[in-house]
């Protein structure tokens, strides 16, 4: 399996504050890789510092093989590599089914195709992906409107809709019904398994992320600690340590 | 009557009503002539403001790069009035366009107030320059020809042509906000960093929408520039303090980001100025500073979307009416 | 144009001339900065009736005046007056739109400045006003540079508000209380400072600033109803550039546009001064944006 994203020595600072420290990793083209950490320890940043939302100050971001630390976040994303985030954010005044209307992967070529009819294909496709998240039924409601989980799946369904090769998802569980996360989980498998997508992702719960991880990465201080497979980093002393010794 | 049958036949009313008023009520020509005017100002002003999310204050530097190009060109091309004056719109509008283009390069980079100030600031720098230089006239402001024809036809004539003007606007913009980049500007509008993220072309998009802008307020410039007779830097091209302010206005007034409440809210700003202007005189324009605070800060849904959050069936969004 | 540029060079008695009558009335432009950046700092919102403010300020000493009251004593006055003026208008409007997006913020200000104007307009007049001081002139170099004593007068008493401002903040109650709303709205709240009477107070001193700005104004230059929104995006452009917490930025930034816009004024002719000015707020606004932008940012 090759190197889809390979990251190099990446230092972000912020004022004073060393949010990412020479961090390096890596993720197959096809795997489900995950970055664990107390709070604080960078892994956020450390999304951010790959989509390019802000520039680093140091290392390199290898995408594909090409170094993409010096392109801007809009240029990443058009050659696949897409992010949700923390906070989750779609497009609130628009339908639901317009927020997938409008990520479709078209759209990444230029305002030309936004004048073109989607076809059918890509109608079908927002709709499957809607059902695929359980939100079909609520496809004309103003995206604002919806609850915070069900806003967390409406930022999933747009970032599969734009059929990304590599998707950072960060802390998908986080805020949503625990009795709905197996299904998440489940989807988030899918996913990768069906559409071809290489997931990248932070999240907090750990038997979600060693339920679904292949390999893990954990930071901890802007550092990266230890990385391996989930029961290499889950029997770890220097992890154990982290999170039991975080504040 | 089913509600969509009403529809169709308010429509096909209005249209008779547009063709027919000024044989019916001709003593209003001039007032019916600036309704269309004040139309195509909260129409493009929305384009910007409501639907992309950019609210400008400075809109009207275009208005005013369109009154004064095609006078210049009037005066300047030897043509006959009415090639001239053809000629002479189209030119203001496209010259108005890629002012546009041109000073979005650096302007369409600002948000949210910085925006609005910037523009604010253009929109009467404009307004100063133009008096100041002589190939326009200065302060004088220029003229423009005389209308080859007996007033009646002169009304008759800008009465139809801003109308037309109007129905354009409309048209296009209602076409436009039916496809994918009526959305990609609400994307835009709704979260600009997310669209970005999402690999959308902002620029591109912002910079379309804003010439689009441009381009048909340019046009209404020429017109509106010979309907009236002169053209005054302050007061008639640039005039920031009347038809700039009243573009937000109206926009805001009749439900901004949607394609009917610009045109509602010219349609009851526009008569409501006129009773103020019977009744107040100079004060107008104080009791037009406290509608704007009074909308501002009480009424900042408008008409129509006081209206979405009764109705929502009626009214509603495109994707609820299928 | 270009011979008035060359004139410069050629008699830099001239330059010295413009750039010193610009850096007099630049205190008064400092002043108003200094009002505009307390209430975008404390308040949020971004103040487009500032101008109005300080042509208020103008108007209430040139009526004091015209009653028989000495000259000087209308700054006073005038500051008082428009303390309660920014009162009312806080009570009125302006709290109703604090929480809220800051464009509203300058769309409503945006509003309350034209029916400010327009009542200006009406019930003063249009005609451009001054008030005689009676002062001299101070003759520099030989009597090449004529500087209104007046104007010097004004340009230390601006200075002098600014510092008796600077000097509130820092040591009275009522300073302390404001700025500490001015860090954390809540934990202020929550340690007992009545958020809302330190909003309305710092509105009203901001008023009360420009208020005092206006009288000088009217005493060492002149006013009319429509110079408002040239201060106002001159407090703009000053608190943009200088930044809000910097006094000493303010006063440079101010200072600086005094004498750029006289400069600049004779240079391309003083019809476009005011053009001038809302065109280099755009460029800086632009420029400043730019540079955000090579880190991947913007302003906000």
């Amino acid at each position: 399996m090759s190197l889809l994203l390979d990251v190099k020595g990446v230092t972000k600072r912020f004022g004073g504050v060393v949010a990412n420290d020479a961090v390096s990793l890596s993720v197959r083209e096809g795997e489900i890789a995950g970055l664990i950490g107390p709070n604080g320890s960078g892994k956020t940043t450390l999304f951010s510092s790959i989509v390019g939302a802000h520039p680093i100050d140091a290392g390199a971001v290898l995408y594909e093989g090409r170094d993409i630390s010096a392109l801007r976040i809009a240029e990443i994303a058009r050659r696949g590599l897409t992010r949700t985030y923390q906070q989750t954010r779609i497009y609130g005044q628009m339908p639901v089914i317009d927020n997938m209307r409008i990520s479709a992967p078209d759209v990444k070529e230029g305002i030309l195709p936004l004048f073109r009819r989607a076809g059918r294909a890509s109608e079908a496709r927002a709709r499957d992906l809607l059902s695929f998240v359980g939100l079909y039924e609520k496809r004309d409601l103003l995206a604002g409107s919806l609850s915070f989980g069900q806003q967390k799946l409406l930022e999933f369904a747009m970032a599969l809709m734009s059929e990304p090769k590599l998707l950072l998802l960060d802390e998908p569980t986080a805020g949503i019904n625990p009795t709905l996360i197996n299904g998440l989980i489940d989807r988030l498998k899918r996913a990768n398994k069906e559409f071809g997508v290489t997931l990248f992702v932070i999240e907090h719960n750990m038997r979600v992320i060693m339920n679904l991880a292949d390999r893990i990465t954990c930071l901890a201080h802007g550092q990266v600690l230890a990385s391996g497979t989930p029961d290499e980093v889950r029997e770890d002393p220097r992890v154990l340590d982290a999170y039991l010794g975080a504040q | 009557m089913s509600w969509r049958a009403a529809r169709y036949a308010a429509v096909a009313g209005s249209g008779l009503l547009v063709l027919a008023a000024p044989f019916l009520a001709p003593a209003f020509v001039t007032q019916f002539t600036f309704l269309w005017l004040m139309i195509v100002f909260a129409l493009t002003w929305d384009l910007m403001g409501g639907q992309l999310g950019y609210n400008s204050f400075g809109n009207i530097l275009f208005f005013g790069i369109g009154a004064y190009a095609c006078a210049v060109f009037q005066r300047d091309s030897g043509l006959g009035y009415y090639e001239a004056l053809a000629i002479g719109a189209a030119l203001g509008g496209v010259l108005a366009a890629a002012a546009a283009a041109f000073l979005g390069l650096g302007i369409l980079g600002l948000r949210g107030h910085y925006f609005a100030i910037g523009t604010l600031g253009l929109g009467i720098a404009a307004g100063e320059i133009a008096g100041g230089w002589d190939y326009v006239g200065a302060g004088s402001g220029m003229t423009v020809p005389l209308f080859p024809g007996a007033l009646e036809l002169r009304s008759l004539f800008f009465y139809f042509t801003l109308a037309a003007l109007a129905l354009a606007t409309f048209l296009t913009l209602r076409w436009l906000y039916g496809t994918r980049f009526g959305l990609a500007l609400n994307a835009v509008r709704d979260d600009e960093d997310k669209a970005e993220a999402m690999g959308l072309y902002t620029a591109r998009l912002k910079t379309a929408a804003w010439s689009l802008s441009a381009f048909f307020l340019g046009i209404s410039g020429a017109l509106a520039g010979n309907l009236i007779g002169f053209i005054d830097p302050r007061d008639v091209a640039f005039a920031g303090a009347t038809y700039g302010v009243w573009m937000v206005l109206m926009a805001i007034l009749g439900g901004k980001g949607t394609l009917w409440g610009p045109v509602i809210g010219a349609a009851v700003f526009h008569i409501t100025q006129e009773i103020f202007w019977t009744y107040l005189l100079g004060w107008q324009r104080v009791a037009l500073g406290l509608l704007i605070v009074a909308i501002v800060v009480f009424f900042p849904q408008g008409i129509l979307g006081t209206l979405r959050e009764k109705f929502p069936g009626r009214f509603g969004s495109k994707a609820e009416v299928q | 144009m270009i011979d008035n540029f060359l004139l410069l060079f050629d008699y830099p008695v001239l330059s010295a001339d413009l750039a010193l009558n610009g850096l007099l009335i630049g205190a008064v432009f400092v002043l108003a900065a200094f009002g505009m950046a307390l209430v975008w700092g404390v308040l949020n919102i971004i103040n487009i009736v500032q101008g109005e403010f300080v042509m208020l300020g103008g108007f209430v000493a040139l009526m004091a005046a015209e009653a028989g009251l000495p000259v000087l004593l209308g700054i006073p006055i005038a500051a008082l007056a428009l303390f309660i003026l920014g009162w009312g208008l806080y009570r009125l409007v302006i709290f109703r739109v604090i929480d809220r997006d800051l464009f509203v913020s300058v769309l409503a200000t945006f509003g309350l400045s034209i029916v400010l104007q327009q009542l200006s307009n009406e019930l003063f007049g249009a005609d451009v006003r001054t008030l005689e001081a009676g002062l001299g002139t101070l003759l520099l170099f030989d009597g090449a540079v004529a500087l209104a004593q007046i104007k010097v007068l004004a340009f230390f008493l601006a200075l002098g508000l600014g510092l008796l401002l600077w000097l509130f903040l820092k040591y009275s109650r009522l300073g302390q209380a404001i700025r500490a709303t001015a860090q954390n709205p809540r934990a202020a709240s929550i340690l007992g400072i009545d958020t809302d009477r330190v909003y309305a107070a710092t509105y009203a001193l901001n008023a009360a600033l420009c208020g005092a700005a206006g009288g000088l104004v009217v005493m060492a230059w002149a006013i009319h109803p429509y110079i408002g929104l040239p201060y106002t995006v001159r407090s703009f452009l000053i608190v943009i550039v200088a930044g809000i917490g910097n006094i000493g930025a303010v006063v440079a930034a101010g200072l600086g546009l005094g004498a750029f816009e006289n400069v600049a004024g004779f240079i391309f002719g003083t019809e476009y001064q005011i053009a001038l000015v809302f065109l280099l707020m755009v460029l800086v606004l632009v420029w400043r944006n730019l540079r955000l932008q090579r880190k991947r940012m913007y302003l906000k």
